[in-house]
C-alpha cells in the first residue's frame, strides 16, 4: 500500500504521526483563495513543482495535483507490494476521485481562450484523467475505471476490486483514490456551511463542521492464489464489504443512520463475522453535526451497548473526500498490524442523544478485525472490514 | 454464467427524443438542449417538484428511471450508472460563480457529483440497495453486463438499473436499462451495444 | 412592506427553482419548510445566500435561521428590521 497526506508520505510516517497524535491540519496555504490563513485544512506541504519533481515529470507535463498525488501513492504501493511496473500489464486499476483536474482548470479557466501555454490542462480536466495518468505511470493496460460516488468513492474502489477478483475477472487490482484541495471544494463546502473554523471535533457535543484535506492512497489487492504464487507478503485481508443507499437526502444523512446501518450489516454478512468480533471501528466521523449523530445511531443499532473502541481519524488528515475510504483502509491495516486503536483527537464531551465516547488516546489492543465506514453525498454508504493476515 | 439474465426494459434519451423499448414516447425536433427533459417531465405528468431543482445530469438519470421503474416495486434494485464527463456540465457552472466573485450556490455545488443522480433515484423509489457511479472513456457495454451480472448472481440485488448518462457540450446521451431475470433480450454485451446504438 | 413581500416571493421562486409556483400561490403566512412549500436544508442555505446578496444580511447558523424562514410574513419583517441595503 502507498499513501500521501498531510501527515506523511509513507505508511510508516503515517503510523508515527497517528500514534504520536500529530495532526496535519494547518491554515490553507498552497492554493490562492480568500480563505488563505483562515480555515484549517489537511494540506500536503509541497508545491506542485516539488511534487512533479518527485515523480520525475518533464517540464511541459499537464499533470494536475490530483494526478501527481495519485501517481506518487500508487507507485509507492507497487514497490511496497514487491512489484515492478513491468509486472502490471494485465492488472486492473480502479481509482476514485471527485475533484478530478479541477485544481488546474480553476487556476487557468479564464486564460484557456487566450494563453496557449495553459491549454494543455484542458485535456486534464476530464474526470478520468488522473486515472489514466496513473495507469500510464504504472504500465497498466487491463481494465481501468474511475469511481465517483463522492466521499465513499475510495471505499467503493476497494469493494469493486474485491468483486473483480472474487468473480475471477482479475487476479490483481490496484485500487484507491486521490483528491487534491481546490477552491472548487473549499467554496462549495463553505456554501453548505459545514466547514469548521477550527480543527474538527468528531463525535464531540460541540462539533461544528469538517476540515477539508487532500490525499492519495492505493492498495494492491490480489487473489490468495496469485499472492501465494509469487510469495507476496500479505499485509491484511479485505474480508467484508457492503454498500447501501441512505435514500434520504442529496447531502444529509438520515436521522437514524439507515444507509450506514445497512452498509455495516451487509459488510458483516459478507465477511461471515458477528458484530462482537469487530475489535475497532474507524468511523467516517466528519465532525458535522449531522453525520456524527446519524453514524452514532447506526453504530448503536449494529453493536447495541457493546460498541468496540471507535475513532475518527479526520482530525489528522482532514476529510480527503474520494481518497478518504482508501486512506482509512490503510489506517485500519496499520491498526491491525500494530495492535493499536487510533486516537480521535479534539474530543471532550459526548453527544447528548447517544452518549458515545470515542477512543481519545492510542490504546494497545489485540486486533483481528477492523471495520471502516465511508459515507458520501448522494446517500452512498460503504463499509469495509479488514482482517489480520 | 450461472443464470441466464435478461434486459427487462431499456430507455434511450437524446436531445430530441425519448424511446422506451424501441417505442417513441416523446419527440420534439425543436427542443434545444436541455429542454427535452423538462418538456417530457411535463407531458408525463410526473408531479415531483424536486425535479426542477436537479441539474441536467440528475434529470436525465431520474427521468430514465421513472420510465423504466414504472409499475416495478422491487426495492431490491441496485443502481449502476456511468459516463465520460462526470458532472462536468454542472462543475463549470459552480466554477463560474466562484470566478465571477459571485456567491457560490449551495444548490449548484450539491450537483457537482455525478452520483447525486443515483441518490435522486434512490430517494424517489425508496431504494436502499447498492449504488455506484463509474467514469469510462466511452460507453462500456461489457462492464455494464459484467457488473450487473455479478450483483444479481451474488444475490446482492434482484435487478439492476444500469446504463450510461452523459451530458456534455450541449449534448444529452442517455441509455439506461433494467437487468433482471425476465425480458425479451439476453443480458449480453453485443445486445447492449446494439440497443445503445439503435 | 407589501412590495417587499411580493419581491421576496418572486425572488424565492427564482432562486429555488420553484417552477410550478407563482407569487400568487404563496400566502404570506404559509409555512415555507415542512408541509408548506416543502423546502429543505439546501433551500435554507440558498435563502441565506439570497439574504446576503439582496439585503446585506449575514446569517451564520443554518439551524437558527429556520425561525426567520418560517413564513413570508416573518421573513419580510426580519428583513425590514435588519437590512443594510
Amino acid at each position: 500500500m502507498g499513501i500521501i497526506s498531510a501527515i506523511g508520505r509513507t505508511p510508516e510516517e503515517h503510523l508515527s504521526s497517528l500514534v504520536q497524535a500529530k495532526s496535519g491540519l494547518r491554515k490553507l496555504q498552497h492554493i490562492e483563495s480568500i480563505y488563505n490563513n483562515k480555515i484549517p485544512v489537511g494540506e500536503i506541504n509541497s508545491s506542485n513543482e516539488q511534487l512533479a519533481k518527485d515523480l520525475t515529470l518533464p517540464e511541459d507535463h499537464n499533470y494536475t495535483r490530483t494526478a501527481i498525488l495519485g501517481c506518487l501513492a500508487a507507485k509507492h504501493a507497487i514497490r511496497d507490494a514487491g512489484l515492478l511496473t513491468s509486472n502490471l500489464k494485465n492488472d486492473a486499476l480502479i481509482s476514485a476521485t471527485t475533484v478530478g483536474g479541477m485544481d488546474m482548470t480553476e487556476r487557468y479557466f479564464k486564460e484557456f481562450g487566450s494563453n496557449p501555454e495553459v491549454q494543455k490542462y484542458i485535456d486534464s480536466h476530464e474526470a478520468g484523467d488522473s486515472t489514466h495518468k496513473i495507469a500510464q505511470q504504472l504500465g497498466i493496460e487491463g481494465f481501468v475505471t474511475t469511481i465517483s460516488t463522492a466521499c465513499s468513492s475510495g471505499a467503493n474502489a476497494l469493494m469493486l476490486a474485491a468483486r473483480l477478483i472474487r468473480s475471477g475477472m482479475a487476479e490483481r487490482v490496484i485500487a484507491g483514490g486521490t483528491d487534491a484541495l481546490s477552491k472548487f471544494t473549499v467554496n462549495g463546502f463553505n456554501s453548505l456551511m459545514i466547514l469548521s473554523g477550527e480543527a474538527c471535533k468528531p463525535f464531540d457535543r460541540h462539533r461544528d463542521g469538517l476540515n477539508l484535506g487532500e490525499a492519495a492512497a492505493y492498495l494492491v489487492l490480489e487473489s490468495e492464489t496469485a499472492a501465494n504464487r509469487r510469495g507476496a507478503r500479505i499485509r491484511a485481508w479485505l474480508s467484508g464489504y457492503g454498500n447501501a443507499n441512505d435514500s434520504h437526502h442529496q447531502t444529509a444523512s438520515s436521522p437514524e443512520g439507515d444507509g450506514a446501518f445497512l452498509a455495516m450489516n451487509a459488510a458483516l454478512k459478507s465477511s461471515g463475522l458477528q458484530a462482537t468480533q469487530i475489535d475497532y471501528v474507524n468511523a467516517h466521523g466528519t465532525a458535522t453535526p449531522n453525520n456524527d449523530l446519524s453514524e452514532s445511531k447506526a453504530l448503536l443499532r449494529i453493536f447495541g451497548d457493546a460498541i468496540p473502541p471507535f475513532s475518527s481519524t479526520k482530525p489528522f488528515t482532514g476529510h480527503t473526500l474520494a481518497a478518504a475510504g482508501a486512506v482509512e483502509a490503510v489506517f485500519s491495516i496499520l491498526a491491525l498490524e500494530n495492535g493499536v486503536v487510533l486516537p480521535n483527537l479534539n474530543y471532550k464531551e459526548p453527544i447528548r442523544e447517544t452518549g458515545l465516547q470515542p477512543a481519545t488516546v492510542c490504546i494497545p489492543n489485540v486486533m483481528q478485525h477492523v471495520l471502516s465506514n465511508s459515507f458520501g453525498f448522494g446517500g452512498n454508504c460503504t463499509t469495509l472490514i479488514l482482517s489480520k493476515s | 454464467m450461472k443464470e441466464n439474465l435478461k434486459i427487462q426494459s431499456y430507455c434511450r434519451i437524446t436531445n430530441n427524443s425519448i424511446v422506451v423499448n424501441g417505442q417513441s414516447v416523446f419527440e420534439n425536433k425543436a427542443a434545444v438542449f436541455p429542454e427535452i427533459l423538462k418538456l417530457a417531465y411535463r407531458q408525463l405528468n410526473l408531479n415531483y417538484p424536486k425535479f426542477f431543482k436537479m441539474d441536467t445530469l440528475s434529470r436525465l438519470a431520474f427521468l430514465s428511471a421513472e420510465l423504466l421503474l414504472k409499475g416495478s416495486h422491487n426495492s431490491n434494485t441496485a443502481i449502476v450508472l456511468s459516463n465520460r464527463s462526470g458532472s462536468l456540465d454542472t462543475d463549470l457552472k459552480h466554477q463560474q460563480t466562484i470566478d465571477s466573485g459571485d456567491y457560490p450556490s449551495p444548490s449548484i455545488f450539491v450537483y457537482t457529483l455525478p452520483n447525486i443522480g443515483t441518490g435522486e433515484i434512490a430517494i424517489r423509489h425508496k431504494l436502499r440497495s447498492e449504488n455506484a457511479f463509474f467514469v469510462f472513456e466511452e460507453f462500456n457495454a461489457e462492464f455494464l453486463q459484467d457488473y450487473s451480472s455479478i450483483l444479481i448472481n451474488s444475490a446482492k440485488s434482484e435487478q439492476v438499473l444500469c446504463g450510461w448518462v452523459e451530458v456534455d457540450n450541449h449534448n444529452i446521451d442517455g441509455f439506461m436499462f433494467l437487468a433482471g431475470k425476465q425480458g425479451e433480450y439476453d443480458l449480453d454485451t453485443n445486445i447492449i451495444e446494439k440497443l445503445y446504438k439503435a | 412592506m407589501e412590495q417587499l413581500k411580493l419581491e421576496l416571493k418572486e425572488n424565492i421562486i427564482e432562486a429555488l427553482n420553484l417552477e410550478e409556483f407563482t407569487a400568487n400561490d404563496i400566502a404570506d403566512d404559509d409555512a415555507l419548510f415542512g408541509d408548506g412549500l416543502g423546502l429543505d436544508s439546501i433551500d435554507a442555505l440558498e435563502l441565506i445566500v439570497l439574504l446576503d446578496k439582496d439585503y446585506g444580511i449575514k446569517l451564520t447558523d443554518p439551524e437558527s435561521s429556520k425561525e426567520i424562514f418560517k413564513s413570508i410574513n416573518v421573513l419580510a419583517a426580519y428583513i425590514d428590521q435588519n437590512r443594510t441595503k
